[in-house]
């Protein structure tokens, strides 16, 4: 173990909890998909960095003997992007209904509606 | 939207460009980076930007919402098609080499295509869900409860534009989305 | 070098994620997302996946901040103080967590070590036999396209699913309980669903 063999990981642990902060801490309904979006780019980079080989390129083959990076975990992180804004959309769509029934999207506002309710 | 040419004549000059590279991304996939997924968020973000510019419903009318509902559909529709177009070749699900009379040439065939597919579905999916965020009406929380006046439809078309133009803080772009043509209706 | 240029970018992911726990205005958060998102975007050049980059910024940067402003022009801009008491105990659940995490990532194999187990299973038979197999210089097309055609077509439906999902909860004329089929939107769609 090397301080630079592992550094780049700890780093987007960092940025993982950071986003798990947000979503366990704020009660603002956007603000908790905002954080989600900060994990969930943090677990792309996390798998990136995995596939990352030392003095390898891009995975296009161009003719000469090359080495590559892993493409398995592009191919992976690629589709999951798309899907990741698929979902936030609809998480965003709850909020807005969220909203549209409650008049608010903070988390203790509504629970407060709801007791008295 | 008159007030603001710079932004009317920049986009026009930008969009057709945007589709254009959007066709290159889908097509040129293979080749370089890009494929499906790129192709269809930049494609889609051509409407989207035309949208912001001039009005979400100026938008519906160049997309109706059945476009890119049938869209979202076609795409899925012809990727597992496309796997089942293999099957009945005597390959096996998704397995494009039977699709030509040469295996590589099939795959070929068998990745554009679902490319293609890819494309469609996520360009519709995107168009889909901006112009749903965007054409809701921000402050009346009420509207998607009782919506009993189904009937007033025209009225209730009203009722959004006027809501869009009064909508409050938020982003020039997106409530002037809502406000191009709501001036023009007054 | 490049590690430097990784960990650089790192670090400048770290100060915008941090920005976004503190800034509390929402529009503000919403263009830190965007920059978190191309900033990861650039960094996934320099980790060599260049399809993943370009997804990255066309989407994560491009549409997911669009939305989230149409959201906020829905909803409001500011967030609320949230309540001190919850401070502690969440900081003690991230800080255990990512420590645990930390502990887990020392049996790790080093970054960017050719040896790792990743790289000796299915990557190396993608790599060599693509190019005769699937024809597409583009390995990243190859196995997403014909390797993983499976996994692709599933994620297509997700996508479509979540499409159709938002459209049900905002779409107009959900038909609930107690309300009668109406069109969708403002197009007028009755001719087809007779």
């Amino acid at each position: 173990m090397t301080l630079a063999g592992h550094f780049p990981y700890w780093i987007v642990v960092v940025l993982m909890m950071v986003g798990f902060y947000v979503v366990i801490s704020h009660g603002n309904l956007v603000k908790k998909i905002i954080g989600l979006n900060v994990f969930q780019v943090s677990v792309f980079v996390f798998y990136i960095a995995m596939g990352k080989v030392e003095g390898g390129t891009a995975p296009i083959l161009t003719g000469q003997p090359e080495t590559f990076s892993n493409p398995v975990p592009h191919v992976l992180i690629l589709t999951a992007i798309v899907v990741g804004v698929a979902t936030t959309a609809l998480g965003l769509a709850l909020v807005v209904r969220i909203r549209a029934a409650y008049g608010t999207i903070e988390e203790d506002e509504i629970e407060d509606q709801e007791t008295e309710g | 939207m008159k007030e603001k040419p710079v932004l009317r004549v920049t986009s026009k000059l930008l969009i057709p460009p945007i589709m254009l590279f959007a066709l290159y991304v889908q097509f040129h996939g293979d080749f370089g980076p890009g494929g499906g997924f790129q192709a269809g968020v930049i494609f889609a973000s051509a409407f989207i930007l035309y949208a912001l510019i001039f009005g979400v419903d100026v938008a519906r009318r160049i997309v109706p919402a059945w476009v890119s509902r049938a869209g979202l559909s076609i795409g899925v529709l012809l990727y597992a098609g496309t796997g089942v177009a293999a099957l009945f070749g005597g390959g096996n699900f998704l397995d494009y080499s039977v699709l030509a009379h040469d295996a590589l040439h099939g795959q070929h065939l068998g990745i554009n295509v679902i490319e293609f597919g890819v494309g469609t579905t996520v360009a519709a999916a995107m168009v889909t869900i901006f112009f749903t965020f965007a054409s809701q009406s921000p402050h009346d929380p009420e509207d998607l409860r009782d919506e009993d006046d189904d009937a007033d439809f025209d009225d209730d078309f009203d009722d959004d534009l006027d809501d869009l133009i009064a909508s409050r803080t938020m982003s020039q772009g997106l409530s002037q989305a809502g406000g191009a043509g709501g001036r023009e209706a007054r | 070098m490049e590690l430097a240029v990784v960990i650089g970018m790192l670090f400048f992911m770290a100060a915008i994620a941090l920005a976004i726990i503190w800034v509390r205005n929402l529009f503000a958060v919403t263009m830190l997302m965007g920059i978190y998102s191309l900033t990861a975007a650039a960094l996934y050049v320099a980790l060599d996946a260049v399809d993943v980059a370009f997804t990255e910024a066309a989407v994560g940067a491009g549409i997911s901040t669009v939305l989230m402003l149409a959201t906020l022009s829905l909803t409001k801009a500011e967030e609320k103080p949230f309540r001190s008491i919850q401070h502690p105990v969440s900081l003690a659940v991230v800080l255990v967590t990512g420590g645990v995490l930390i502990y887990g990532t020392l049996d790790m194999p080093a970054y960017g070590d050719p040896d790792a187990p990743i790289h000796q299973h299915v990557a190396p038979r993608y790599v060599q036999d693509s190019g005769q197999e699937v024809g597409p210089p583009n390995i990243v097309t190859s196995i997403l396209a014909s390797y993983r055609g499976y996994d692709t077509m599933g994620e297509v439906t997700v996508i479509f699913t979540a499409a159709a999902g938002v459209l049900m909860l905002i779409g107009r004329g959900r038909s609930g309980p107690g309300r009668r089929r109406k069109t969708w939107d403002y197009e007028d769609l009755e001719g087809d669903e007779r």
